[in-house]
């Protein structure tokens, strides 16, 4: 078949079997816009920000586990797309970005709208194409959704040149993908499972170190028969949440920096961390020296270079988790005693009875820890939680009942204020019959407020709870806690009315102080099944507890804080 | 921490545009060392070779590894133990000096004058990186105007 370059990208995206695509237009991705006009099998979504588009595509990913495509143009379009491809990179999010680029001729002379733009995404992207010739672009586009997919997932971002999106040359997309250079182990070596599992088997307090790598590889089934057959108990990253019901009795919360007590004592007395697609990222781990100082470590990864990175793995295995659970799940039916770790249990519930996961209710003021229970309560299962970054993304990852692997989308590694909103969007595009809420904060929801436009057009019915505390929460905690309560910069008394704001895109707005008024405008928002702000004033200085200082060791935890 | 030791890597990558800039990318946005880098073709075939100088701990030298082999286009990753490894250097000295006095010194180090020129002499050596030291210091006295050094090329034994 001879087509145009254009006409490629829109083959291509069909045979990739791509529904939705997030994008913005401009000058030198035109061609395939024009191509995008004339068809009727993907739906393309306008965001208002090349960021909020790749972030959408983001939120579509994570809550579809298909991968996210965004479309930009050149030179600004695909600057402003760069915080959402780091993003991606970060928490391994499949996607490709396509960009357009000024023509081959004037590439390097500094023409209008011209910016390198793969020199930029080299470092933040898993791999990245500047396409020359047309006739490279079947291959191209085939191994960018091959990669964005494969190993450890990541953005793969392809830019092409305004002629060559002109250019005809042929079509033919059956071939399939050869990399030589490129093939992820997914099995992992049987002998070094059958060595893990007898790790365990011998451990006295073996503890389960889940990560966002379950969610990636959709071994969250794996996973949960695995914890239930051995009765090993277990902690979640932030990534990881979802991956064991909230009320699964082996699950002890989350760790790290604002993990629970249970959690975080837990990881400092095993003998064995069972590491599972999670990489040990200096919030989880705090001082290294002092991480899970006399245990061992089964590290199972997708990725050969997060094993061992940080801490030294015993029992490296590098595959992927569906297929090592699978494995470890055969290996235990015979050799695992769950008896065996009564005691550890006992310990952890003495842990959990000590200091749980709590916060004070206040007569006059709500809480924003109540907030995010509350909705727990009353939606559960049947919402998906997408939140910004900041304060209100901890007490959600610590307080919100999550039941279910991709139910939590969020912005981990890169933490990327002005995630919440776009990919809320992008969720409620991926699983419609679910309610989208995005929890966010005063000062994350003014970056990508725009998206209430594209949220309202496309109607996208996003419920944005803003727990509204006047303040950059968390820098105003860390002036609080380290900077001798100097808030320098990070008093946002001055506001927009959040109401009035909605209401001018075409949204919905609650302003709430009471629980009443909060049940009230989340179940009026939801019956309604619109585009809603609702702006609930929380108490001002609440802090984020428990908490490990930055460097700190795991055990050595602030577990409250009284303002003076 | 361990002690950062000097090492030497080879890279084979296929030979297509911006790889090596993937290659120093990871480098510099990583933090690691780069003493020397050369790169060239591998003679009829769609790689190409690269000769990494470096300095790290072991744990670095893991890492560096892994992430080199995590980038695409690679095809593979040698950590040398055992080999022969060879620099080249071009010195340039003033016509006036001692040519033969040069060209002694130069067969000491495997190489030679390369080129005799009205106002300069060039001086070539191949030889280990370390002797490629004692050379470039033992020529000091012949005042040289300019030298080059190649870099190291390697190949396990």
């Amino acid at each position: 078949m001879q087509i145009s370059g254009a006409q490629m990208v829109i083959e291509a995206l069909i045979a990739e079997n791509v529904d939705t695509i997030f994008g913005y237009p401009g000058g030198a991705i035109m061609n395939v816009y024009d191509e995008i006009y004339k068809q009727n099998s993907f739906k393309h979504i306008l965001a208002r920000h090349e960021q909020a588009a790749v972030h959408a595509a983001e939120g579509y990913a994570k809550a579809s586990g298909k991968v996210g495509v965004a479309m930009i143009t050149s030179g600004p379009g695909f600057t402003n797309a760069v915080t959402g491809l780091a993003d991606a990179y970060m928490d391994s999010v499949p996607m490709v970005v396509i960009s357009g680029q000024v023509p081959m001729s004037l590439i390097g002379t500094d023409a209008f709208q011209e910016i390198d733009a793969v020199g930029i995404s080299r470092s933040c992207t898993k791999h990245n194409y500047l396409v020359t010739d047309a006739a490279d672009l079947p291959r191209i586009l085939k191994e960018a959704f091959y990669i964005a997919r494969t190993g450890r997932p990541g953005p793969v971002h392809v830019d092409i040149p305004k002629d060559v999106t002109a250019q005809i040359a042929t079509f033919d997309y059956s071939k399939p993908v050869e990399l030589e250079t490129y093939k992820p182990n997914i099995n992992g070596n049987l002998r070094q499972i059958k060595k893990a599992m007898e790790a365990i088997a011998e451990a006295k307090r073996p503890l389960f170190y889940l990560g966002g790598g379950i969610i990636n590889s959709n071994a969250g089934e794996e996973i949960r028969k695995l914890v239930q057959m051995t009765g090993i108990p277990a902690v979640e990253t932030l990534m990881a949440r979802g991956t064991l019901r909230f009320d699964d009795p082996l699950l002890i919360s989350m760790l790290g920096m604002h993990g629970s007590y249970a959690a975080n004592m837990a990881m400092s007395e095993t003998d064995l961390v069972i590491g599972l697609g999670a990489r040990f990222d200096d919030r989880v781990t705090g001082k290294l020296s002092e991480f899970a100082k006399n245990a061992k470590v089964i590290h199972v990864d997708i990725d050969p270079a997060s094993i061992s990175k940080l801490v030294n793995a015993d029992f490296p295995i590098v595959g992927d988790l569906k297929n090592v659970a699978t494995s470890m799940i055969e290996i235990a039916k015979t050799t695992i005693d769950k008896e065996r770790y009564t005691p550890w249990l006992d310990t952890i519930a003495n842990f959990n009875k000590l200091h749980p996961l709590s916060y004070k209710e206040d007569t006059v003021e709500l809480k924003p820890q109540w907030i995010i229970q509350r909705v727990g309560e009353l939606l559960g299962d049947d919402a998906n939680i997408s939140t910004d970054v900041g304060q209100h993304q901890m007490w959600t990852a610590q307080f919100y009942p999550f039941s279910r692997p991709r139910q939590w989308i969020t912005s981990g590694g890169l933490g990327t204020m002005g995630f919440g909103f776009p990919a809320a969007m992008g969720v409620k595009v991926a699983d419609p019959s679910r309610v989208s809420i995005n929890f966010t904060g005063d000062g994350s929801i003014l970056m990508n407020v725009q998206e209430l436009m594209t949220t309202v057009e496309y109607k996208l019915p996003v419920i944005n709870i803003i727990l509204n505390n006047n303040y950059l929460g968390m820098v105003r905690q860390w002036q609080t806690l380290f900077y001798n309560k100097r808030h320098s910069s990070t008093d946002l008394s001055i506001q927009p009315d959040f109401v009035k704001l909605a209401e001018a895109f075409g949204g919905i707005g609650y302003r709430v102080g009471t629980k009443e008024e909060f049940d009230a405008a989340l179940k009026d928002a939801v019956e309604k099944n619109v585009v809603a702000f609702i702006d609930v004033k929380v108490h001002r200085l609440e802090n984020v507890m428990p908490m490990v200082p930055a460097g700190g060791s795991l055990f050595n935890m602030m577990l409250e804080y009284k303002e003076k | 921490m361990e002690e950062a030791a000097r090492r030497v890597i080879s890279v084979i990558v296929i030979n297509e545009a911006s790889v090596l800039s993937r290659i120093t990318d990871l480098f510099s946005g990583r933090g690691y060392n780069i003493t020397s880098l050369t790169v060239a073709p591998i003679p009829e075939s769609r790689y190409s070779r690269l000769t990494i100088v470096t300095s790290g701990s072991v744990r670095v030298m893991e890492q560096i590894t892994k992430q080199l082999h995590k980038l695409i286009p690679v095809l593979k990753v040698i950590e040398h133990a055992d080999l022969v490894e060879k620099e080249m250097a071009l010195v340039k000295f003033p016509i006036s000096e001692n040519l033969s006095d040069i060209s002694t010194l130069c067969s000491a180090y495997n190489g030679n004058i390369v080129n005799v020129s009205e106002e300069v002499i060039i001086a070539m050596v191949a030889d280990e990186p370390k002797r490629v030291d004692y050379f470039l210091s033992a020529v000091k006295r012949f005042h040289p105007k300019e030298i080059v050094r190649s870099g190291a090329v390697a190949l396990e034994r």
